[in-house]
C-alpha cells in the first residue's frame, strides 16, 4: 500500500497528477468538437505551431503562455482564413501553416542553444516541469472553457452539426468558429507541458472517439469524453511515475487501452459509430443586408 | 395577398460566374411554389437568396419586416452518423439568444408538439440515423417549424427518397400549406413533385416561366428551361413530362431483353 501511495507524498507528483487529470478532461471536452468537425489533424498541427511560439517566447525571454498562446491563436485563425478561400483544403492549410511554425521553433532552438532535454520535455511531456503556477493556470483555463461550453452549448452544437442552417437561423457561425479555435489553442497551450506537443493530438481524439462508440447522444458524448479524458490523465500520470517513462506517452497509452476495451465490448456497433466521425466543415458565414418591403 | 419576400432583378454569382441572372419573383402569404430546372440552373442559389444566405451581385431582396423563414436543407447533405437524437436536432431551432444548455419545459413542450404534429411522437430519444427516409425528412421539417416560420423553404425535399416517402412528404407539405404556411421548394422531380404544385418557377440561370403547371409544363417552356425537346401528355388530369426519344441523338444503346440475347 505504501508503494502505491508513495508518489502522492511528493508535491511535484500531486501537482502533476492534478494537471494531468484536468488536462485530460479539457482535451476530452474540446476534442468532441474537433473530432465531430472532422478536424482531428488540427490538434496535431496546432500543437506543433504552438511549439514554434514557445521557442520564440523563450528566445526573446517573453512569458510562455502569452507568447505561445498568441502564436497558436494566430495560427488557428490563419488556418481558418486560408480554408475559407476553399482553394486549399483545411488539411493542406493545417499542414503548411503549422509545420512551418514548428520548423521555425526548431531553428530558433538550434540557433540559441536551448538544452536538448527541454526540447524533449516539450515534445513528450514531463511531470518535472509542473509548478504550482501551472496547476492554477490549467485549473483556471479548464473552468473558463467549461463555462464557455456551458453557455455556448447550443450554438456550438448547431454550428458543428449544420453550419449552413445555423447561419441562417441567427447563429453567428464565424464568431462561434473563432471561439472554438481560441478554446482549442488555449487548451493545447496549457496542457502541452504535461502531455507534450507530439502526443497532445491523441488526447484530443481518443476520448471523444471512445465516447462516440458508447453513445448516440451529443450531450452524453460530451460528458463521457470528459470523464474518459480525466481517467486517462490520472491513470497515465500515476503509471508514468512507477514506470519512469514520459507522462504524455503513458497518458496516451491508457487512452489507447480504454479504446481497445470499449472496442471489444461494443463490437461492430461501436466501430460503426466511430467510423462515421467525419463532420461537416464549417460553412461560409454570409451576412446579407436586405431591403425591406 | 400580402407579399412575404420579393426578388427584384437579382443576379448572383460564384467566383464571377453568374448562376442566377435578373430574377424577379414574389412569394406571397399562403403560396406553394416549386422551383424547377436542370442541375446548375440556379435553383438552390435562388433559395439561398430568398433566405438571405447569399449576397446578390446586383438587384434587391426585399423582405417583410419581422418575417420568419424556416429552412430545410437537402437530407442528402446531412451527416447521419453525427451523435444527435431527434429531440436534440429539433431543439436546434431554439439556439439563437439561448444560453442554458438544457431546454426549458416550454421548449420541450413545443418540440413535443412539433414532433407529434409530424407523426414523430415517441421518437425523440432515437438517433437520427435510425429513422426511415420519410421520418428523417420530417425531423428537419419539425426543426424548421419550431421556429414558427411564415415561410418554409426546402431544398430538394424528395431527392434520393423512394416513391412512398415522396408521397408522405408531399402530403405533409400540402397539409402545412392548407394551414396557411407559405412554402417554396426546389425539385428535380417534374412528374412526382412539380406537377402536383399550384405554382412553378422554371429556371435556367434566368427565369424561363412562372405559373401553374398547365401554363409552364409545356414543350416550349421546358425546352427553354432544359435545353432539349420534351413532350408533355395529359394523364388523370395532370401534366406528365416525357423525354423525347432521340432528343440526344439516335445512337441510343438498347440492352437486349432477358432470354432474347
Amino acid at each position: 500500500m505504501h508503494t502505491l501511495l508513495e508518489p502522492f507524498s511528493y508535491g511535484f507528483f500531486r501537482h502533476g497528477i492534478l494537471v494531468a487529470t484536468l488536462a485530460g478532461a479539457l482535451c476530452g471536452l474540446v476534442g468532441v468538437y474537433v473530432v465531430l468537425r472532422g478536424m482531428s489533424y488540427i490538434g496535431h498541427g496546432l500543437s506543433h505551431a504552438i511549439f514554434g511560439g514557445a521557442a520564440a517566447s523563450a528566445v526573446i525571454n517573453f512569458n510562455f503562455y502569452i507568447g505561445a498562446g498568441l502564436w497558436g491563436l494566430a495560427s488557428a485563425l490563419m488556418i481558418g482564413r486560408v480554408t475559407r478561400r476553399r482553394i486549399i483544403g483545411s488539411d493542406a492549410a493545417i499542414g503548411v501553416i503549422t509545420t512551418a511554425s514548428f520548423a521555425l521553433g526548431l531553428v530558433l532552438f538550434g540557433f540559441f542553444g536551448v538544452a536538448h532535454k527541454s526540447v524533449d520535455a516539450v515534445h513528450y511531456g514531463s511531470i518535472q516541469g509542473v509548478s504550482v503556477a501551472d496547476v492554477w493556470v490549467v485549473a483556471a483555463v479548464t473552468a473558463a472553457i467549461a463555462a464557455t461550453v456551458f453557455l455556448r452549448y447550443r450554438a456550438l452544437l448547431f454550428v458543428t452539426f449544420d453550419p449552413e442552417v445555423a447561419d441562417v437561423s441567427g447563429v453567428n457561425v464565424a464568431r462561434t468558429d473563432a471561439l472554438l479555435m481560441l478554446m482549442l489553442a488555449v487548451s493545447i497551450l496549457v496542457t502541452m507541458k504535461v502531455i507534450g506537443v507530439v502526443l497532445i493530438a491523441a488526447m484530443l481524439v481518443i476520448p471523444p472517439v471512445i465516447a462516440r462508440m458508447l453513445t448516440n447522444s451529443f450531450s452524453r458524448m460530451l460528458w463521457l469524453s470528459v470523464v474518459i479524458g480525466a481517467v486517462s490523465g490520472f491513470a497515465g500520470m500515476y503509471l508514468s511515475y512507477h514506470l519512469d517513462v514520459s507522462s504524455g506517452a503513458t497518458i496516451v497509452l491508457v487512452g489507447g487501452t480504454l479504446f481497445g476495451i470499449v472496442f471489444a465490448a461494443t463490437g461492430p456497433r461501436g466501430l460503426r459509430r466511430a467510423a462515421g466521425l467525419e463532420g461537416h466543415g464549417p460553412a461560409l458565414p454570409v451576412e446579407v443586408e436586405t431591403a425591406r418591403l | 395577398m400580402s407579399i412575404l419576400v420579393r426578388l427584384e432583378r437579382v443576379t448572383c454569382a460564384y467566383d464571377r460566374t453568374p448562376v442566377l441572372v435578373g430574377a424577379d419573383l414574389e412569394v406571397g402569404e399562403g403560396e406553394f411554389i416549386g422551383i424547377v430546372g436542370p442541375s446548375g440552373s440556379g435553383k438552390t442559389t435562388m433559395l439561398r437568396a430568398l433566405l438571405g444566405a447569399v449576397r446578390p451581385l446586383s438587384g434587391t431582396v426585399r423582405r417583410r419586416p419581422g418575417l420568419t423563414v424556416g429552412y430545410v436543407p437537402q437530407i442528402e447533405t446531412v451527416n447521419w452518423t453525427f451523435p444527435v437524437t431527434v429531440l436534440e436536432t429539433v431543439l436546434m431551432a431554439r439556439t439563437a439568444g439561448r444560453h442554458l444548455p438544457w431546454p426549458s419545459a416550454q421548449e420541450r413542450r413545443d418540440a413535443g408538439t412539433a414532433l407529434a404534429r409530424l407523426g414523430l411522437a415517441g421518437l425523440g430519444r432515437r438517433h437520427i440515423g435510425e429513422l426511415s427516409g420519410g421520418q428523417q425528412q420530417r425531423v428537419f421539417i419539425a426543426r424548421a417549424l419550431l421556429q414558427q416560420p411564415q415561410l418554409l423553404l426546402l431544398d430538394e425535399p424528395t431527392a434520393g427518397v423512394d416513391v412512398r416517402t415522396r408521397h408522405e412528404v408531399l402530403h405533409l407539405l400540402a397539409d402545412l400549406n392548407a394551414e396557411g404556411l407559405a412554402i417554396l421548394l426546389t425539385t428535380h422531380d417534374l412528374n412526382g413533385m412539380a406537377a402536383h404544385l399550384p405554382k412553378l418557377v422554371c429556371l435556367n440561370t434566368e427565369i424561363t416561366g412562372v405559373g401553374p403547371p398547365e401554363a409552364v409544363l409545356t414543350p416550349e417552356v421546358l425546352e427553354r428551361t432544359y435545353g432539349a425537346p420534351m413532350d408533355v401528355i395529359e394523364h388523370a388530369g395532370m401534366r406528365v413530362v416525357l423525354d423525347r426519344p432521340g432528343a440526344y441523338g439516335d445512337n441510343v444503346v438498347r440492352l437486349p431483353q432477358r432470354g432474347t440475347a
